[in-house]
C-alpha cells in the first residue's frame, strides 16, 4: 500500500496511505485532500487535480501523453517542468513517498 | 407485458433471460418523468443488471455497473447508437454522428478535435464575457423580481452567449431548442414523444444543417474552429459540418437543463442557497452536485459487441444495455445521504456528464455557464422563493422543468 503526502501551497504536509493500482487523485479525492478537484472523475478532461510532482521523484513516473499535456497548458495555475495531473499518476508500490505539491488553485 | 410484444418490429422477437430480474417498468412514460426517484430505487434494488420487459433492454441503475458499461467502450459500444434504436438492424433517423455514435480508433481523432475546440484554454477566453452576462442577467431578473426561471433565466442565459460563442447568425435560432429536444428525444422508444418529434422536426433539422456549414459560421466562434481544424488536416472538409452539428444538438438544451436543476435546488433548499451566499467560491460545486442531484442527461444506451459477463450475469452480443445516470447519481451504495442536495459535496466521480471516453465533450463550458449563473446569484440574491405552480417538461433522454415561477429579492 503506497503512502504519498501532498503538500499543501502553505507548506502543510498531509499523508494518505493509497491503494495498489489506483491513481493519486482518486487517493486525494478518497481522503478529501483539499486543493484536488477532480471535476471530470478521472478522465483526463478538466486540469483540476494538477500536482507539481516533488523533483525526486519527477522521473520515475510514467510518461505523460497527449491529452494530459494538453490540458496542463490549461491549468488554472502556472505550469512548470513538474506539473502533472494527479489523476494520470497509478499508484504502485515502487511509488511508496511519492510527493506532490498543491498548486494555489485549480479554477 | 412481455419482452416480444415490442412495437419496434425491425427487431426480431427473442426470449427474455432467465436470471436477471424481469421488471415491468417504462422509463420512457409520463409515469417515470414525473418521479423518477421512486422507480430508480427499484431498479437498483432489484439487482445490478435487471431486464426491462417494456422495450426488451437491459438495465443497469447503480453506480458500479453505470461506470463499469461507460469505461468499457469496446464492449459496449456507441456505433450502434445510444438510444433504444440499433444500427445494425434499422437505419438512423439522421446521419449518424461521427463522434457520439462512433467508437475507437474513429471516434479518437473526432473526439480529441472538440477537446481542443473546448478545451479549458478556450473557455478562458470566454470566461470574462460570460461572466458579465450572467451579472447582467441577474440584474435584469432581480429588477422584475418574479419571473419564470425556466424561459427568463435557464433558457434565456445559454441562448445569450452560446449561439454568439459557435458564431451563428442571429436569424433562426429558435430552431435550436426544438432541434436539441427532437435530438434527446430521438434516443427513446417509439412512443408518441419520439415520433412526434420527428414529425416535426423538418424546419429544425433544414436549420441545423444549414448553420453547420462553413459560410454560415461567424470567424473566431466554436463552429469555425471546427471548420480550421479540417484545415490543418485532422478532419476532412465534410466531417467538419458532422462535428459542428454535435456542438448544436449536445451544447444548448443539456446546458439550460442543469441551470434549470440548479435553480430548483436553490429554491427548494433555501439552507444551500444561505451556504452559497456565504461563500460564493461555492458556486461551481453548487451547480455539479445540481447535476448529480438531477442528472439532466438521464439515460443512454450502449449496445454489446460480444457476449460479455456483468455482475455475474450474462449478456449476449448485440443487446441493448440502458445506463441509468440518475440513478447511479443518487446509488446509496457510492453517496452518503444522496437525496439530498449538498454544495459542499464532494461530487467527483458524479456520471451526470457520462464517464470514460464518451464523457461530455463541452463539460467545461457547461460548468463555465452554471458556475458564472450561480457566483451571479451567490452575490446579488438575498432569497428564491417558488411562486406558482411547477411544471415537467418530458423528454425522452432530458429530465427538467417546463416552467418554475420564481419571486427573488436583492441581497
Amino acid at each position: 500500500m503506497p503512502s504519498i503526502t501532498f503538500v499543501h501551497p502553505d507548506g502543510r504536509a498531509q499523508r494518505i496511505d493509497a491503494s495498489d493500482g489506483e491513481s493519486a487523485m482518486q487517493g486525494a479525492t478518497r481522503h478529501d485532500v483539499g486543493g484536488i478537484l477532480a471535476e471530470c472523475g478521472g478522465n483526463a478532461m478538466c486540469a483540476t487535480c494538477h500536482v507539481y510532482v516533488d523533483e525526486e521523484w519527477l522521473a520515475r513516473l510514467p510518461a505523460m501523453g497527449d491529452d494530459e499535456d494538453a490540458l496542463l497548458d490549461g491549468a488554472a495555475a502556472e505550469r512548470r517542468a513538474n506539473s502533472r495531473l494527479s489523476c494520470q499518476i497509478k499508484l504502485a508500490a515502487d511509488l511508496d513517498g511519492l510527493v506532490l505539491n498543491l498548486p494555489d488553485r485549480q479554477l | 407485458m412481455s419482452a416480444t410484444s415490442r412495437i419496434d418490429s425491425a427487431t426480431p422477437e427473442r426470449s427474455a433471460p432467465a436470471g436477471v430480474p424481469h421488471l415491468d417498468v417504462d422509463p420512457f412514460s409520463t409515469e417515470f418523468f414525473e418521479d423518477p426517484h421512486r422507480i430508480h430505487d427499484v431498479l437498483r434494488e432489484a439487482g445490478p443488471v435487471v431486464w426491462l420487459e417494456k422495450w426488451g433492454v437491459y438495465g443497469v441503475a447503480r453506480y458500479a455497473e453505470v461506470h463499469a458499461v461507460l469505461n468499457d467502450p469496446l464492449t459496449f459500444c456507441s456505433s450502434r447508437g445510444v438510444g433504444l434504436s440499433d444500427f445494425a438492424k434499422e437505419k438512423p433517423w439522421r446521419p449518424q454522428s461521427i463522434i457520439l455514435e462512433a467508437d475507437p480508433p474513429a471516434h479518437t481523432r473526432t473526439r480529441a478535435v472538440l477537446s481542443q475546440v473546448l478545451s479549458p484554454t478556450a473557455m478562458k477566453q470566454v470566461r470574462e464575457h460570460f461572466t458579465a452576462m450572467a451579472a447582467a442577467k441577474i440584474d435584469e431578473l432581480l429588477d422584475r423580481g418574479s419571473f419564470d426561471a425556466v424561459a427568463d433565466l435557464a433558457e434565456a442565459y445559454p441562448l445569450s452567449v452560446f449561439p454568439d460563442a459557435m458564431g451563428l447568425k442571429q436569424e433562426g435560432r429558435e430552431n435550436l431548442l426544438p432541434y436539441a429536444s427532437l435530438v434527446f428525444n430521438a434516443f427513446g422508444p417509439p412512443n408518441q414523444l419520439r415520433q412526434e418529434a420527428i414529425e416535426r422536426s423538418a424546419p429544425h433539422q433544414a436549420y441545423v444543417a444549414a448553420q453547420c456549414q462553413r459560410e454560415n459560421l461567424a470567424p473566431g466562434g466554436f463552429g469555425a474552429c471546427i471548420h480550421a481544424r479540417a484545415d490543418a488536416g485532422d478532419i476532412t472538409a465534410e466531417e467538419a459540418p458532422l462535428l459542428v452539428r454535435s456542438l448544436l444538438s449536445a451544447g444548448l438544451d443539456t446546458t439550460v437543463n442543469g441551470i434549470g436543476a440548479a435553480m430548483y435546488c436553490l429554491a427548494r433548499f433555501p439552507d444551500q442557497l444561505a451556504r452559497l451566499r456565504s461563500d460564493p467560491t461555492l458556486a461551481r460545486n453548487a451547480f455539479e452536485e445540481a447535476i448529480r442531484f438531477e442528472s439532466p442527461v438521464q439515460t443512454f444506451f450502449r449496445t454489446t459487441t460480444r457476449e460479455v459477463e456483468l455482475a455475474g450475469h450474462r449478456i449476449g452480443e448485440g443487446e441493448k444495455v440502458l445506463m441509468f445516470l440518475g440513478a447511479a447519481n443518487r446509488d446509496p451504495r457510492r453517496w452518503e445521504n444522496p437525496d439530498r442536495y449538498d454544495v459542499t459535496r464532494r461530487t467527483s466521480g458524479h456520471v451526470g456528464f457520462g464517464s470514460g471516453i464518451h464523457m461530455c465533450v463541452g463539460q467545461l463550458l457547461a460548468r463555465l455557464e452554471g458556475e458564472v449563473m450561480l457566483a451571479a446569484i451567490a452575490r446579488k440574491v438575498a432569497s428564491i422563493e417558488i411562486s406558482g405552480p411547477v411544471k415537467r417538461r418530458y423528454n425522452n433522454t432530458l429530465r427538467g422543468l417546463e416552467s418554475l415561477p420564481i419571486t427573488i429579492s436583492p441581497a
